[in-house]
């Protein structure tokens, strides 16, 4: 006992020594960085500088401004169509990629197919889209070469809809990978039971494999949603720049030098993408799941 | 189960095509188009093939600081992979054991993961400018990376330590070795393939990385900065030869670790379990 104790001792140390070099970034360059967020929030501006303050200036213009709800409303409206069709995406991939692939190693290869563009630049896979979807695009083109049109399309680029073609574009990936995780999770024996049981594919799906991924659902949720609603360079560059969310917003905001301004909007986002967090992870325990 | 499939497998099947397809035709599509002839502009019709827009690369007065951006991408990106892979080695053991304030620290490094990026480089670049120091790409830049680089790292290290067999590290110290011998000579080997994984996205998260880095790098861009900014002034398929190379980078970088990781595999199995091959 008295040996155990000993030892615990030291063992706490290492931990901490262990865990320092990370506490220090996520210090240093998180928690800081968003509390000086918050505090130059309540700072004011002149067209040149800021200064220390404390005003709520900044807030009761975001807050009574009628841009501000629109663009907070057109960031949902983005971030709830991209989450609807890349859980229904991710989840088909997953899915065929769990459940209809026989073979390990066929998995694993087009598991990697599936991630491999992850790992390439955003940026590039943005601008990868104009010539598909440049009135002279490949799109148009095929489209009048059917008959199925006689005038290009004006609405292919620089609209909503190539903004959230390349929102599901770069972020399926971020459904497939957790719910295909927790699919692999699930025994088999479970689906063999419902299906000797009577049920039908569809019944198996709905009453056994769905309620078995909604962790996987739910993380894939977590990362989609937050990603695009902190998005400013996708919206900004797809859209042409005349759509805005709220990313978007702050970065005008920083380009016109006014930090106090970007920061209380910026602390806005914060929260709401908080909230949405917080109301996600009351379906799934996190730490269970690693 | 029998061996004949069922319809709806035919049915994902071209779906899952067409996923594919829809990830990767883009683009195939630009390093195409990359190969452009020199009057060709920025879709098709080819006007010929050439290598023309890749030459124009070389040129430095043509389009920015191609070169200068790549090379500072590609240290920055070392020194963030070589930072992510010790500090998730480091923090993942560290998790494996209980410690006070485990708990604040998990939650913060997935905040580190879901919190808008703009913010952190906002944050950063604020601090930096406040206490007088200047920004730049080796220092904010490199820590506001490390937020995004290191929670992928530590994913993949407690998914690794979850499924780490303890019973090897008790038996090195059975056998008298000390934590740091266990360390080295047990986990570590037995480890080192995901620190592929971790190394790979070290690397290319903090290569192609760009709404954290842009107001942390300072006066001298990174790659995907220098990208961004020639999407607004460049209208030749030059931007296209530009995106096909550093593509085509990635895909080299991605190549070698998965080289490296089935290596690795091969090394182990030739090395590994000699049951029921000799002495019986």
């Amino acid at each position: 006992m008295q040996a155990q104790l000993r030892k615990s001792l030291p063992q706490a140390a290492i931990a901490w020594f262990l865990a320092s070099p990370l506490t220090l970034v996520l210090a240093g360059f998180l928690v800081l960085p968003i509390v000086m967020i918050v505090i130059v929030s309540f700072w004011g501006a002149t067209e040149f500088s800021i200064y220390p303050a404390f005003l709520f200036d900044n807030y009761e213009f975001l807050l009574s401004s009628r841009v501000t709800y629109a663009v907070f409303l057109n960031t949902a409206k983005y971030a709830l169509v991209t989450w609807a069709i890349t859980l229904v995406l991710g989840f088909t991939v997953a899915y065929f990629l769990a459940f209809h692939v026989r073979s390990l190693t066929w998995q694993v290869a087009l598991f990697l197919l599936c991630t491999i563009p992850f790992w390439t630049s955003n940026i590039i896979r943005m601008i990868s889209w104009i010539p598909f979807l440049g009135r002279n695009g490949i799109a148009n083109s095929a489209l009048i070469s059917m008959g199925v049109i006689d005038e290009p399309l004006e609405w292919l680029l620089f609209s909503d809809f190539s903004v959230i073609l390349a929102f599901v574009h770069l972020y399926t990936l971020f459904m497939v990978v957790p719910i295909f995780n927790t699919m692999m999770r699930i025994d088999k024996s479970l689906i063999e039971a419902a299906y000797d049981n009577g049920a039908t594919g569809f019944q198996t799906l709905t009453n056994v494999i769905i309620p078995l991924t909604k962790p996987g659902i739910v993380i894939g949720s977590i990362f989609v949603v937050t990603l695009v609603m902190g998005d400013f360079i996708t919206v900004r560059f797809m859209s042409g720049s005349q759509s805005a969310n709220v990313g978007r917003l702050i970065s005008n905001d920083i380009a016109l030098l006014q930090y106090p301004s970007a920061a209380a909007t910026a602390v806005v986002l914060l929260i709401t993408v908080l909230i949405v967090i917080g109301i996600l992870l009351r379906f799934v325990d996190i730490r269970k799941e690693l | 189960m029998d061996g004949k499939r069922p319809s709806s497998f035919y049915i994902l099947a071209a779906v899952f095509a067409l996923f594919i397809l829809f990830l990767y035709g883009p683009t195939i599509t630009i390093g195409i188009l990359s190969f452009q002839g020199e009057g060709g502009g920025l879709t098709f019709p080819m006007r010929g093939v050439s290598l023309h827009w890749f030459a124009e690369l070389f040129q430095q007065q043509a389009v920015g600081d191609i070169w200068g951006s790549f090379s500072r991408s590609l240290i920055l990106g070392l020194m963030v992979m070589v930072t992510t892979v010790v500090v998730s080695i480091m923090g993942g053991l560290a998790f494996r054991k209980k410690f006070a304030g485990s708990g604040v620290l998990f939650y913060l490094v997935i905040a580190s993961l879901v919190i808008p990026s703009i913010l952190v480089s906002l944050g950063v670049g604020l601090i930096f400018s406040q206490s007088g120091l200047p920004v730049h790409w080796a220092t904010s830049g490199y820590g506001a990376q490390l937020t995004w680089t290191l929670p992928f790292g530590l994913l993949i290290m407690f998914a690794v330590f979850n499924r780490f067999d303890k019973s090897y590290e008790e038996a090195a110290r059975d056998l008298g070795a000390s934590p740091w011998q266990t360390f080295r000579f047990v986990v570590l080997p037995i480890i080192a393939p995901s620190l592929i994984g971790v190394a790979l996205f070290g690397f290319t998260l903090s290569y192609d990385e760009f709404a954290r880095t842009l107001l942390t790098s300072g006066s001298y861009n990174t790659l995907p900065l220098e990208i961004y900014g020639m999407t607004t002034n460049v209208t030749t398929p030059v931007i296209f030869a530009l995106g096909t190379l550093t593509t085509a980078f990635s895909f080299i970088v991605i190549g070698v670790a998965l080289a490296a990781f089935m290596l690795f595999g091969r090394r182990r199995a030739k090395q590994g379990s000699d049951a029921g091959k000799g002495m019986v």
